[in-house]
This record gives C-alpha cells, sequence and structure tokens, in this order.
C-alpha cells in the first residue's frame, strides 16, 4: 500500500475535519475566517499537487486506486473549483441561519469524494466515492432548512439520487457476475468477448444511468433545473461544477478503461443520448425566467455538448472534454458568484431582477456577461475553443457514421437556441428600462478578485489554448479507445 | 510586426484601454477611439500605397506575419495581404474611422458603446487580413457579436428587440453553418493545417473526391450566403440595419457582410472548384432574386432606411453574379463591387443616421424639401444615389460594369435581367427617394433642421465619397493588384486554363511584369502568360 499516493485526499479530508472542530471554538458570529482559512488550506494542497507527483501511472490499494495524469488533472480541477466555490459559500453565508462550519466542511467531503472519484479504478471505490459526493450533496441541498424551496429540492434529489444509485448498485452486481471481476483492467480484458452478453449490457447500461444522474444527460436529467433553483447559490454552483465533472471523469473511465469494446459497440447509443441531452436542456431553457433554473437547463444542454467528445471516441474527443470542462469551470462560477451577490440586493431570482445591473455594478454586469457570452460558444472567449474543439472531434469521425453530422448538426441548432435565451440574460443587464431600484451594489474583496480570477481564466482559455490543450491530451493520453 | 498586426490591433488596444477610462470622461473616450480608428485607417493607406513595392512570399502575400498559435491543432496566427484584400482592409479601416467620426449621436453608455465598437472593427480588420482558417472565423465572431449588442442596446424603432433576436438568430444559423463547413474543410484535406495558403496548396496537388465538394461546398456558399443575404436569405438585412445605430449599420453593411463573399472567393472557390462548378449556376439563379426581386422590393419602400437596406441586399446580387462565372474578369468586378459598395454602403448609411438624428423619422412621405435647408449633406446624399444608380465616375460603375462584362460569356439571359435590376430598377428607387427627401416643398415641422457644422461633421461623409470617386475615376488602383491574385487563385485551382484570353475587360490587363512576379519559379508559363494576356 502506497499512502504517499492519496497524500491530497489526506489532506483534504484532514482539512474537513480541522474545519469542523475549529467550528466548535469560534464565536457564533463570524465564521467567515473558518471560510477562508479552509479556502487558504484547499490552495495550500493545490501546490502540493504540482510538487510531488510523477507523470507515470502509480496504483494503491491492490489496483483499486489510480493516480495517473488523467486523475491528476481532475484533481487540480475539483481543487481550484471547490476553492472558488467555497470563496461564493463565504459571500453567501450570512443567508444560511446556522451551521457555516459544517457547510464549508461538507463541501470539503464532497471535495474528498470527488478526489477519489478521478483516481478510482475499481468499481466498488467507483460507488464509494459516488456516494460520497452524493450523500455530501443531500445535505447542502437542503442546508437552508426553513426554506420550504430548498427543502423541496432536498428531497427530489435525495429520491431521484437514491434511485440511481439503485441502479449503479444493481449494474454494478451484473458487471461483477458476467465479468468476475470489479477492476477495470480485468474487466477490460474479460468484457472484450462478452459484447453480446445481455447481462453485461444491462450492468453496464444501469452504471451509465448512475453516471449520467450525475452528469444530468437524458433520460435522468429531470432533477437538474428543480434543484438548481431550490438549493442555496453555493451548493447549485458546487452542483454544476463539481458534480457534473465527477461524473465525466468517471465515464470516462468506465467507458474507456472498463468497457471499451462495449463502448465502440455502443457509439450509436451514445449519439443519440448526447443529441437528446442538447435538444432537450436548450428546448426547455428557451421560456425560462429564472435564472437559476435557466442555468439549470443549460447545464443539461452543455452535458449534451460535452457527451459529445465522449461519443467521438477519440483521443481528439476525450481532450476536447477535458477542455470544455476547464472553461465550463470559471465561466458556471462567474456566474454564479454574480447570482450570489445579486440576489442578496434583489426580490425572487427572475431574469428581469437583473435589468439595469451594468448601471448598479459594472464588474457584476461584466462577469454576467462574460459568462453568458462564454456559454452561448462565442469567440473570444473559452465556450467558443470548447465547442470548436468538441465539434471538430465529432466531426473528424463523420467518414466512418454519418451519425456524426447529424450530432455536429444538432449541436449547431442547440448553439443557435442558447444564443436566444443568453443574449436575454445579457440585454437584461444592460436596459434599465423598467428597473426599480438602481442603488449601487457593493462587492467584497474576495468576491471581486474572485470574478476577475474567472473572468481571466474564461478569456485566456478562449484565446490562447495551447498550454490547456496539451495538459488535457497528456491526461488523456492513458485512455483506451 | 507586420503592418497588418498594427492596423487590426490598435483598435483592439483601444477597446482595453476604455475599458480602464472613467465613464464621465466623454471627450478622452472618443479621442481615444477616434485616434485608434484613425491610426487604423492611415497605416492601412500607407500599406495600400506600398503594396506593390513589398516583398511578396511565394504564395503571392504581402506583408505577412506568422506566429505559432496552437501548434498540435495545426492554427497560427498568420496575417498578410494579397490583391484581393488588401483593399478591403483599407476599405474597412476608413469605414471605421468614418463610423466612430458619426458616433457623436450616441449620447448613452458611451463607454460601452465605442469599446464594442473597437472590438467590432478590430474583428473586421482581422477577419479580412487572416490567412488561416481558424482566426477566420474567430475574428468574424469577434465582429459580429458587438452589432448583436449594440442593435439590442443602442438601436432605434419601435421593433428594435425582434429586429436584435432576429439578425442573431439568423446570422449565428450562417456562421456555424459556415464553421461546419470549415472544420470539414479542414478535416477532409487532412494537411492538418488550418493555414489558408497551405490549405490552398494542398488542394491544389490533392484535389478533394468530388463527392466531399459536393457536400462542404453548399455548406460553405449557403453558411456564407446567409452573412451576405444571399436571397432568399436576405430578410434580416433591411429590419436589421433599419434597427441599427447608424455607426454599426455602416460597419456590417460596408465592411463586415463582405465577409461572406470574401469567404467564397478566397476559401470556397479556389479550395472547391468542382463544387464550385456545380454549383455556379444556382448562385447565378439566387443572385437574380438579390438584383431584380430586392430592387423591386427596394422600390414600394416608404422608409428610406428600408429603401437602403434593401438595396444594399440588392447590390450584393453584383458580387454573387460576378462569383458565379468563376472567371478572371467575373471575380475581379466581384471585389471591385464589394471595396465600391463598402464606402457606398457607410456613406448611406451614415447620411440617413443624420437625418434620422435630427428629424426622428425616415418616412419618405414626411421628409421633403430637406436640401434648402442641408445643403452639405443633401448634395452627399445625392452623390450617394447616383453611386447607387452605378453612374460613372464612381466605383460602383466600374465594378458592375466588370461583374456583367464578365458574366456575359457564362450566363447570358441572368446578364439581361441583372442590367436590368442594375440599371432601371436601381435608378428608380433611388431617383425616386432623391425626390421625396430633397426635392418638393419643405415641411415646417423641418424649418430648423442644422446642416453638418464644422470640418469634422462633414469628414466622414467626405472621406468616403471621395474613396467613391478616387476608385471610380481610377479603377486600375484596384484592379491592377486584384487581377494577378485573382488569376494566380483560379490558376492554381485549374479554374481558368493558364492562357486566359479574356475578350471583354474593361480594364487594362496587367502589365508583363507583374504578372511574371507571380510565379517566379515557372518563369516559361507565365512568361506564356504575360503574352497571352497582352495580346492586343
Amino acid at each position: 500500500m502506497n499512502l504517499q499516493l492519496i497524500t491530497l485526499e489526506l489532506l483534504v479530508g484532514a482539512l474537513g475535519l480541522l474545519v469542523l472542530l475549529a467550528d466548535l471554538f469560534l464565536p457564533a458570529r463570524n465564521k467567515a475566517p473558518l471560510g477562508y482559512a479552509a479556502a487558504a488550506g484547499l490552495l495550500v494542497v493545490l501546490a502540493w499537487s504540482f510538487a510531488g507527483f510523477g507523470a507515470g501511472a502509480d496504483y494503491a490499494f491492490g489496483g483499486m486506486y489510480v493516480l495517473d495524469p488523467l486523475a491528476l488533472f481532475f484533481k487540480r480541477f475539483f481543487l481550484v473549483a471547490a476553492f472558488l466555490v467555497l470563496l461564493i459559500s463565504i459571500e453567501f453565508s450570512d443567508r444560511l441561519s446556522a451551521g457555516h462550519g459544517e457547510y464549508y466542511s461538507i463541501t470539503l467531503f464532497a471535495l474528498l469524494g470527488m478526489l477519489f472519484a478521478a483516481s478510482a479504478n475499481h468499481f466498488a471505490l467507483l460507488f464509494v466515492s459516488l456516494e460520497l459526493i452524493t450523500v455530501s450533496f443531500y445535505v447542502l441541498v437542503g442546508f437552508q432548512r426553513t426554506r420550504l424551496l430548498s427543502l423541496e429540492a432536498g428531497v427530489k434529489y435525495l429520491i431521484i439520487g437514491a434511485l440511481s444509485t439503485g441502479f449503479t448498485v444493481f449494474g454494478i452486481a451484473l458487471v461483477f457476475g458476467t465479468t468476475g471481476s470489479m477492476e477495470f483492467p480485468a474487466v477490460m480484458k474479460a468484457a472484450g468477448s462478452l459484447v453480446e452478453n445481455r447481462m453485461l449490457q444491462i450492468g453496464t447500461l444501469f452504471v451509465l444511468v448512475g453516471l449520467g444522474f450525475k452528469i444530468a444527460a437524458v433520460p435522468v436529467q429531470i432533477w437538474a433545473p428543480d434543484v438548481y433553483q431550490g438549493a442555496p447559490t453555493p451548493t447549485t454552483a458546487w452542483l454544476a461544477i463539481g458534480s457534473k465533472a465527477a461524473g465525466f471523469v468517471l465515464l470516462l473511465r468506465v467507458l474507456f478503461s472498463a468497457m471499451p469494446d462495449l463502448t465502440v459497440h455502443w457509439a450509436n447509443l451514445l449519439i443519440w443520448i448526447s443529441a437528446a441531452t442538447i435538444l432537450y436542456g436548450n428546448l426547455c431553457a428557451i421560456p425560462q425566467r429564472n435564472i437559476k433554473r435557466l442555468l439549470g437547463y443549460s447545464s443539461i444542454a452543455h452535458a449534451g455538448y460535452l457527451l459529445m467528445g465522449i461519443s467521438a471516441l477519440s483521443a481528439e474527443g476525450q481532450s476536447a472534454v477535458l477542455y470544455y470542462l476547464s472553461g465550463y469551470l470559471f465561466t458556471v462560477l462567474a456566474a454564479f458568484a454574480v447570482i450570489c451577490v445579486v440576489l442578496r440586493h434583489v426580490d425572487g431570482d427572475d431574469v428581469s431582477a437583473f435589468a439595469g445591473l451594468s448601471q448598479r455594478s459594472p464588474l457584476l454586469a461584466a462577469g454576467m456577461a462574460f459568462s453568458m457570452v462564454s456559454l452561448a460558444g462565442i469567440p473570444p472567449l473559452a465556450g467558443f475553443t470548447g465547442k470548436f474543439l468538441l465539434i471538430k472531434a465529432v466531426l473528424a469521425e463523420g467518414e466512418a457514421n454519418t451519425g456524426y453530422y447529424c450530432l455536429a448538426f444538432t449541436a449547431i441548432a442547440g448553439v443557435v437556441m442558447s444564443i436566444y435565451y443568453y443574449f436575454g440574460v445579457v440585454r437584461a443587464i444592460y436596459t434599465s428600462e423598467n428597473t426599480a431600484d438602481t442603488g449601487a451594489i457593493g462587492i467584497s474583496i474576495p468576491t471581486r478578485g474572485l470574478l476577475l480570477l474567472c473572468m481571466v481564466g474564461i478569456l485566456l482559455i478562449g484565446v490562447y489554448p495551447q498550454p490547456l490543450l496539451e495538459a488535457a491530451q497528456a491526461a488523456v493520453a492513458g485512455l483506451a479507445r | 510586426m507586420s503592418i497588418l498586426t498594427h492596423i487590426l490591433g490598435w483598435p483592439l488596444i483601444a477597446a482595453i484601454a476604455l475599458a480602464f477610462i472613467p465613464r464621465g470622461n466623454r471627450p478622452l473616450i472618443r479621442a481615444v477611439a477616434l485616434l485608434a480608428t484613425a491610426a487604423s485607417a492611415v497605416l492601412a493607406g500607407i500599406m495600400f500605397v506600398k503594396f506593390g513595392a513589398a516583398a511578396m512570399n511565394e504564395d503571392g502575400y504581402r506583408f505577412v506575419q506568422q506566429a505559432a498559435w496552437a501548434p498540435s491543432l495545426g492554427i497560427s496566427y498568420h496575417v498578410g495581404v494579397d490583391g484581393i484584400n488588401v483593399a478591403l482592409v483599407l476599405m474597412g479601416a476608413i469605414v471605421a474611422f468614418a463610423a466612430a467620426c458619426v458616433s457623436w449621436e450616441i449620447k448613452e453608455r458611451e463607454k460601452e458603446f465605442y469599446i464594442l465598437l473597437m472590438v467590432m472593427t478590430g474583428g473586421i480588420l482581422g477577419a479580412f487580413a487572416s490567412l488561416d482558417l481558424f482566426f477566420f472565423y474567430f475574428f468574424h465572431e469577434l465582429a459580429l457579436v458587438p452589432t448583436f449588442l449594440m442593435i439590442a442596446l443602442w438601436g432605434r424603432g419601435e421593433q428594435r428587440t425582434y429586429a436584435t433576436f432576429q439578425i442573431t438568430l439568423y446570422l449565428s444559423i450562417g456562421a456555424l453553418i459556415a464553421l461546419i463547413g470549415l472544420v470539414a474543410l479542414y478535416l477532409q484535406a487532412g494537411a492538418g493545417t488550418f493555414d489558408i495558403p497551405a490549405l490552398t496548396r494542398h488542394l491544389a496537388e490533392n484535389r478533394l473526391s468530388e463527392g466531399s465538394q459536393a457536400f462542404i461546398f453548399p455548406m460553405l456558399l449557403f453558411g456564407f450566403g446567409i452573412l451576405v443575404s444571399l436571397w432568399p436569405f436576405h430578410s434580416w438585412a433591411p429590419l436589421g440595419y433599419g434597427s441599427a445605430p447608424s455607426a454599426t449599420a455602416m460597419l456590417h453593411a460596408g465592411v463586415l457582410k463582405k465577409f461572406g463573399l470574401y469567404g467564397l472567393i478566397r476559401v470556397a472557390v479556389p479550395m472547391m472548384p468542382d463544387g464550385a462548378r456545380d454549383w455556379a449556376w444556382v448562385i447565378a439563379a439566387l443572385c437574380l432574386g438579390n438584383l431584380v426581386y430586392c430592387g423591386w422590393v427596394a422600390m414600394r419602400q416608404k422608409d428610406f432606411n428600408w429603401l437602403i437596406g434593401y438595396s444594399s441586399v440588392a447590390h450584393m446580387g453584383f458580387a454573387f453574379l460576378g462569383i458565379a462565372t468563376l472567371g478572371l474578369v467575373g471575380i475581379t468586378g466581384a471585389v471591385l463591387v464589394m471595396v465600391a459598395h463598402g464606402f457606398l454602403a457607410a456613406v448611406a448609411f451614415g447620411l440617413n443616421g443624420y437625418v434620422y438624428h435630427h428629424t426622428g423619422t425616415l418616412q419618405l412621405d414626411q421628409l421633403g424639401g430637406l436640401w434648402r435647408k442641408l445643403p452639405f449633406i443633401g448634395t452627399a446624399m445625392l452623390m450617394a444615389a447616383f453611386a447607387g444608380c452605378g453612374l460613372p465616375g464612381f466605383a460602383n460603375f466600374a465594378g458592375e460594369m466588370t461583374v456583367l462584362f464578365g458574366a456575359w460569356n457564362t450566363f447570358k439571359t441572368i446578364t439581361v435581367f441583372a442590367c436590368w435590376g442594375a440599371l432601371i430598377i436601381g435608378a428608380v428607387y433611388m431617383l425616386r427617394a432623391v425626390r421625396s427627401i430633397l426635392h418638393g416643398p419643405l415641411s415646417e415641422k423641418w424649418k430648423d433642421l442644422p446642416d453638418a457644422p464644422g470640418y469634422w461633421r462633414k469628414l466622414p461623409y467626405a472621406l468616403l465619397l471621395g474613396c467613391l470617386i478616387l476608385f471610380g475615376c481610377f479603377p486600375r488602383l484596384l484592379t491592377d493588384k486584384i487581377t494577378p491574385s485573382v488569376a494566380a487563385a483560379l490558376q492554381a485551382a485549374s479554374l481558368i486554363p493558364a492562357e486566359p484570353v479574356p475578350q471583354n475587360a474593361p480594364m487594362r490587363i496587367p502589365q508583363r511584369e507583374r504578372v511574371t512576379n507571380l510565379h517566379p519559379g515557372n518563369s516559361a508559363g507565365s512568361d506564356r502568360l504575360a503574352s497571352a494576356i497582352n495580346k492586343p
């Protein structure tokens, strides 16, 4: 056993427990230092991740846990995301009646699950990490116990989450039953000759249902809008980026490390799911007026775009997924940070609440506009370069299977629809015809920094893709295809 | 660093600088925007003048700069001009300066307006200067999005929300179809590069299969066609321009829209000659929709803005007709039309923006007799109208005639109808507009209309009209540059034989040494070409 490999997980776990302990000794009035301390701790862990790890693949716990470039890429991704989410949580904390320390530490425990998920090389670790993430989110979603919407969202997330967990466990059992192993390399060896085996197919399908729930792909996407709307804003942000990325890293592992033959066999299924997810997300987002609900549907649509990269079954597609997720990280967190600040000053979370934001706070307006324009996939921002890579990956496979051309055109249709609703938000921000309140909105310095950081990230990933692209390509080099 | 990088860089730097200027400081904001666009325009002028003397690389491009950007994807920042885009860059820079000049009418949220205007300018100039497919598209989108936002936020008229969404969705669809076509072209070529000269060379040697050309060419044709308002995909244009602030309409109708035509000439036709041959008659047939149908619709307009919008759609028909000939003369004419129409559309939208700003209406039946109150603006308007009719002496005449001469051999019937569209219909609606706006009794309401005061306000209109007259009287300034480049591109694609003998060319065919320069390595062939061209 090689404990050195799981240093990052140990550090984050210890940090979570420390926060929980320190909570006891801090005055109830002011818990913000706790959040800042946790965020600073994450920065240290992030720095550590650049220090002591080799470029090869190392295994621990009898091959259950793998530390390869893909795992490391996602670990850093999750650490950056968690750091930014903690900053948003601090901004939000005055709206939580109690339990600030718990909120931070449960966020850290969800992060712990994600870190393990990035390294899963075994169905048991996949399940455990998935559960650690999901159970943490049950708590985070329903955290505002006095708010009916939050409770409703918590219950919905619990029911659908439990159902999908059931599917996952059942699927894992079936896979184990047919292949005789839960370790990905062993499953891959055994599954090669079992592609036509019904039990294996159903088992894998059930596992995919569980992962589809995490990324909010059709047909298990129903929960997303309700939960996004009801959950506290930092939780929504954490769900939108952390939980989704964890789903994608597990999907990459299962499809390309454990079941590569079956994946090739199912290329058309993946194309259909991807196209349906893109269309569902975008079509349903068009009439939305509630900003968080709109982002819920838009997150379904983005899951669909990301699935394009997976369905391309190529290194190019896989690296495009990683690239797109990285851009999505800054984009989504910028949006939720703005929402978090603005909702303190306005009633309701309707899009019209953002009217005249450009006069109330140019920085918030710019952050939201950056985010929306990037989500719509317009140059020079991250969303454009990411979508460009995804579409390029899909078209590259078009020669072999015309379905890919259809998928590319579906994506284009989705992008055009999305321009409509994202621009609706941008328009609201910069017009002030029917604004009731035009008082300036003050922003705390950390939130200011967070927004600037996100904007720089969005712009940099959009205009200078080379370093990140190289990192993404190196990360997926070990995956089968 | 190439002069082109300066030309497209100054507006973008100005956009960033503007973000840090306090919003109350109106003179400084305007000064920065004017200076940046003026710098671009002057540099573009210098580049245009020095074009003949500048060193040329083996692909025929001058002022080239290339820097790696994403090597693993085969994308590089690569700018350069040949005869086809040198005039377009010049035209774009001058129109951008004029657009910045007329933006004094913007009174609210100026800082944001000028930032968007600068981004749009940088994007436009970048799109025309780029020699890399990725940046070519990237810069175009960079210019397109500010267009949408400017219409949404500073637009005019009751329908502006509808207009914003219509133009946004319509043009996004066009751009995205073109994007798929460009990516498919890159993948099918298999050269692993987005570099336009490299791709052109590669495809000249390894022709794409007919099947690939048959599906990629229409994607580019219709994708670009939507962007240029090819009939029947033109309906976004009149409403969009009618609702846009003048600077935006000037830049979009004048310059940005030409991106689609430029894409056809630079990318689609040379790289996919078989597809182009198969689809040429479709382009020619559809261009009649622009020339005749949209011209007809323009005749019935009651609003001057809509009339100009439709007429700008109609004029695009000439460019399409020129491209459809796939011949040296036709495509040279198409480029001339693009340049000429850029100045014309800009001056027309600038002038009607002036009138609208002071009268609040552009309904033809409410205006009248304005020439008495607006001697300068009225004269400029009259000149623009004449240029629009294709009066000799204006650049439009040179372009339209060249196109019609070029098209006669290939599409006789269509050329006949196109002449009607150009000469009769165009004259009818332009002169009708002149009559109802400038002549007739002056309404009491407009008694106190001010004419453009001072040289500053007159400058943009005078500059644009001056360019129209300059290139109208000396079209050789353009054709001497355009023809060799078009000839090289068409010969590389084997669309014209190595010894073309254009019979009807109205302009003098380029001189011997200029053509010889094209292929320094292959002097025997080019000597033959030059002697064939210069045969009496």
